[in-house]
């Protein structure tokens, strides 16, 4: 019957997004376990040579990089990005509140190579002159990656506290506390899950990102030694090989790419466990 | 003591919001001030020489317009039929929390990974090489999220009641859906399609491994594309030619706010309609 | 109302634009194309000797793609491009290829206008790119670390600096890595205490090139062989070349292809061979 049909064509269009993650995950694993094996499992997380030309793949330095340029991104935006939340649901009044909405929706659609461009031009250069080093660095990359995620940390946190009974705010006021106090003993805490899936989402993405990255953060093979210091993370390091990469050097990149995957999935199953009381 | 902390935060708290708006208007004026000069009507409708040095950026506008305009319909009638389902077809179940699940995590897969997923499975597998085609179907898949999540809270916004009369008056199921629920959810997933080409046309790095890089026009299905970001990518990082650099971001971003401005729109009339 | 509007114009704008774009499949595809695929070092070049073919021969299309020089010959031994650029010297494994030699195209160590050090030798270079040297100091200059900024592997610009200058040593991994000849140019042009090397082709104002064992790189010096660090761009192909590509070759090889060239910053076949 007619309805039959179409209740099949739309079953199979639901199945979709399990379908394409899994094809995703199923060639990733495929085209990058080759190298992995052939390094050993623990020699390639560990290990930290990354030398393609001698067939020897090691991406700890790598690892490293993605993890203190994406927990630099959260020192930086996290923070700011919660006090803003704060300050669109409870400060603004609502003129600037909507000018600000539409800030933030806008920070989001400006594409990665434009944030990357001005961190060449901009935060390279300022940290090179006035701090030291070569201006490419951990530092230039999370205030990057900070910029990138702010509108997700913002929209998330902003979901969570506006979703609060408006009681917990009125009943806090009521009881004699100023905005600033409900906001910090009230909100806040009764947000945090909320928020705390915002941060973790600006996590997986900070840990995502790669054409920014790849303008400013250096791409040095070594394991950064001070926020100053050349870094690669596993996304750059996919990026900037992958163009001329051939048999086991691009299994190794895939290998990455498992690793990455793995990773940011990961943060996802936490985040969505995490939150699972927001109305998103 | 009490005062002072609350002056501190209150402080806090303006400062971080006007900051943000500030960042905002730095990044987008930056771009705009030093790019707007460069976008003449020749630059818009001129190809390239000379690698990008000289000549203007026609191929590249329209490689990202088709691009999008092949990915976003391709997604978008892959994601509103699974929203479809998930909102009307079904209770919450198992299947349906898996599906979700899905969705999620498929949202926040990195375009890098994209990229490759792209390049194994429709430029090298498939054969389809760097092309249109290949560029598409991998930018399709991405904003499949998008779109899903926004139709489906679309959809389910609309009131049962609607729903209630169409039955009442002897519609099937089908029928419904089609005739009251989709049109009252229009904007909503509108909105969505909105939000995915402005993805579509801002990404970078899935389309680098898929679409190629060729500063031709693209004659059939089959050949290699460059969009415009990519293309201000190449001429930024290799120093090319800075004011065409700057002018390609400017069109890129103003087409970008386009769209989101457009999707904005459609989502406060949505809004304010429910 | 506006919504169902702009729903009906963006479907039929896709539809528009596919069935254009379907539309031409019909002809073009094999017929007055080549593709021509393989090194990124020698891409550029090649893109502006298509635009000037272009001119000569309007019912021919040149597509130009990179990959690296490794996959250039992987991609004429597979049929996938008739015509590879490559620019290193051909491996013993590639026998199954052979290669037409198009230019030459010297590698230049480039420092920051800035810089006072003119010249460098081989071993303190190598020394350099393995960070046994560190400052500018040892080289007579301000006690600042130096910048090292060395290109991706895999490239084929990396792999001749590797085998003519870093020999077997291993590459210093703190050393900064970009992706392109370009953006290394413009990476050392921001730095006062950086050093690259690029293709010399693209070596202009905004930054200096060394001499090299005292040799000044330049035209002269590299087609004569004095200047060290030259490798070679070759055509690569399989057995001979077909008709089409065959003719792009000959104008390459030919006084308007090699003038343009060597206007791009190349060192010509010609003169080579009258050495």
């Amino acid at each position: 019957m007619h309805e039959r049909r179409i209740e099949r064509l739309l079953t199979c269009a639901a199945l979709s997004s399990i379908a394409i993650l899994a094809l995703i995950i199923l060639f990733i694993f495929k085209e990058g376990i080759g190298a992995v094996r052939h390094t050993g499992v623990l020699n390639f997380l560990v290990g930290s040579r990354w030398s393609p030309s001698r067939e020897v793949f090691g991406i700890f330095p790598m690892i490293v990089g993605s993890l203190w340029v994406t927990v630099g991104a959260l020192l930086l935006g996290a923070p700011l990005g919660i006090l803003c939340a704060v300050f669109l649901s409870e400060f603004a009044p609502p003129k600037i509140a909507n000018l600000a909405r539409v800030s933030v929706q806008m920070l989001a659609a400006i594409p990665s190579v434009v944030y990357g461009f001005i961190g060449l031009v901009v935060v390279v250069p300022l940290i090179r002159e006035y701090l030291g080093g070569p201006g490419f660095s951990v530092m230039a990359s999370s205030i990057v990656l900070a910029t990138m995620i702010l509108p997700t940390v913002i929209s998330i946190s902003l979901d969570a506290i506006e979703a609060l009974p408006s009681s917990y705010k009125e009943g806090a006021i009521a009881l004699g506390a100023t905005k600033w106090q409900a906001v910090a003993m009230v909100i806040l805490p009764s947000a945090r899950s909320g928020i705390l899936a915002a941060v973790i989402l600006g996590m997986g993405r900070a840990l995502g990102e790669t054409m920014a990255v790849i303008m400013v953060a250096g791409n040095a093979l070594s394991v950064p030694t001070g926020a100053l210091a050349p870094v690669r993370t596993l996304t750059s390091g996919i990026a900037l090989e992958m163009g001329y990469a051939t048999g086991l050097h691009r299994q190794a990149l895939f290998g990455m790419g498992i690793v990455l995957l793995l990773l940011i999935l990961g943060l996802n199953l936490i985040a969505s466990s995490v939150g699972r009381g927001v109305r998103r | 003591m009490n005062r002072l902390k609350d002056r501190l935060g209150t402080t806090l708290v303006w400062l971080s919001g006007i900051g943000v708006m500030l960042l905002l208007a730095a990044i987008v004026g930056m771009v705009l001030v030093r790019g707007i000069p460069a976008l003449s009507v020749e630059f818009l409708t001129s190809a390239p020489e000379k690698m990008g040095r000289e000549g203007g950026i026609l191929p590249m506008i329209v490689g990202t317009m088709l691009l999008a305009l092949l990915a976003v319909p391709l997604s978008g009638i892959l994601g509103v039929g699974a929203a479809i389902y998930l909102a009307e077809y079904t209770v919450e179940s198992r299947l349906t929390r898996i599906v979700r699940l899905a969705t999620e995590s498929l949202a926040g897969v990195p375009s890098i990974i994209f990229g490759l997923f792209g390049f194994v499975l429709f430029v090298m597998t498939l054969g389809f090489g760097w092309s249109l085609l290949s560029g598409a179907l991998t930018l399709a898949f991405m904003t499949l999220p998008t779109i899903i999540r926004t139709a489906e809270e679309s959809i389910r916004s609309v009131p049962g009641i609607y729903r209630e009369v169409s039955y009442a008056l002897g519609a099937g199921k089908w029928q419904t859906i089609r005739r009251v629920v989709l049109p009252s959810a229009g904007p909503g997933i509108l909105t969505g399609i909105m939000l995915a080409l402005g993805r579509s046309v801002a990404e970078t790095a899935a389309v680098i491994f898929t679409a190629g890089s060729s500063l031709k026009y693209p004659r059939t299905l089959f050949d290699p594309v460059r969009t415009m970001a990519v293309h201000f990518y190449i001429l930024a990082r290799e120093g090319i030619s800075m004011e065409r650099a700057y002018g390609t971001a400017a069109m890129l971003i103003i087409l970008i706010l386009i769209v989101n401005s457009v999707a904005l729109l459609l989502m406060q009339r949505f809004r304010a309609k429910v | 109302m506006l919504a169902k509007v702009l729903v009906r114009i963006l479907m039929l704008l896709a539809v528009a634009c596919s069935l254009c774009v379907l539309g031409c499949t019909v002809e073009r595809r094999g017929e007055h194309s080549i593709t021509v695929a393989g090194s990124t070092s020698v891409q550029p070049f090649i893109e502006v000797l298509a635009e000037e073919y272009a001119k000569e021969r309007p019912d021919v299309t040149v597509n130009v793609q990179g990959g690296g020089s490794s996959a250039g010959v992987r991609a004429v031994l597979t049929g996938a491009a008739e015509l590879g650029m490559s620019s290193r010297a051909l491996k013993p494994s590639e026998s199954a290829v052979r290669g037409i030699l198009m230019a030459q195209d010297a590698i230049a160590v480039v420092v920051h206008p800035g810089n006072p050090v003119l010249e460098v030798d081989t071993v303190t270079l190598r020394k350099i790119y393995t960070g046994e040297i560190t400052s500018w100091q040892q080289l007579g200059w301000l006690d600042r670390r130096i910048t090292v900024i060395a290109r991706e592997e895999g490239s084929g610009t990396r792999g001749a600096f590797d085998e003519m200058v870093m020999e077997d040593a291993e590459v210093w991994p703190g050393c900064l890595v970009q992706d392109s000849n370009g953006s290394v140019r413009e990476t050392v042009a921001h730095d006062r205490f950086a050093i690259g090397y690029i293709s010399l082709g693209l070596v202009n104002a905004s930054i200096r090139a060394l001499s090299i064992d005292g040799v000044d790189p330049c035209f002269e010096s590299a087609s004569s062989g004095e200047y060290p660090l030259v490798r070679p761009f070759l055509f690569v192909v399989k057995d001979e070349p077909e008709a089409l590509a065959k003719e792009f070759i000959d104008f390459v090889l030919g006084e308007h292809g090699q003038a343009i060239l060597a206007e791009e910053g190349l060192i010509p076949v010609n003169a080579r061979t009258a050495n």
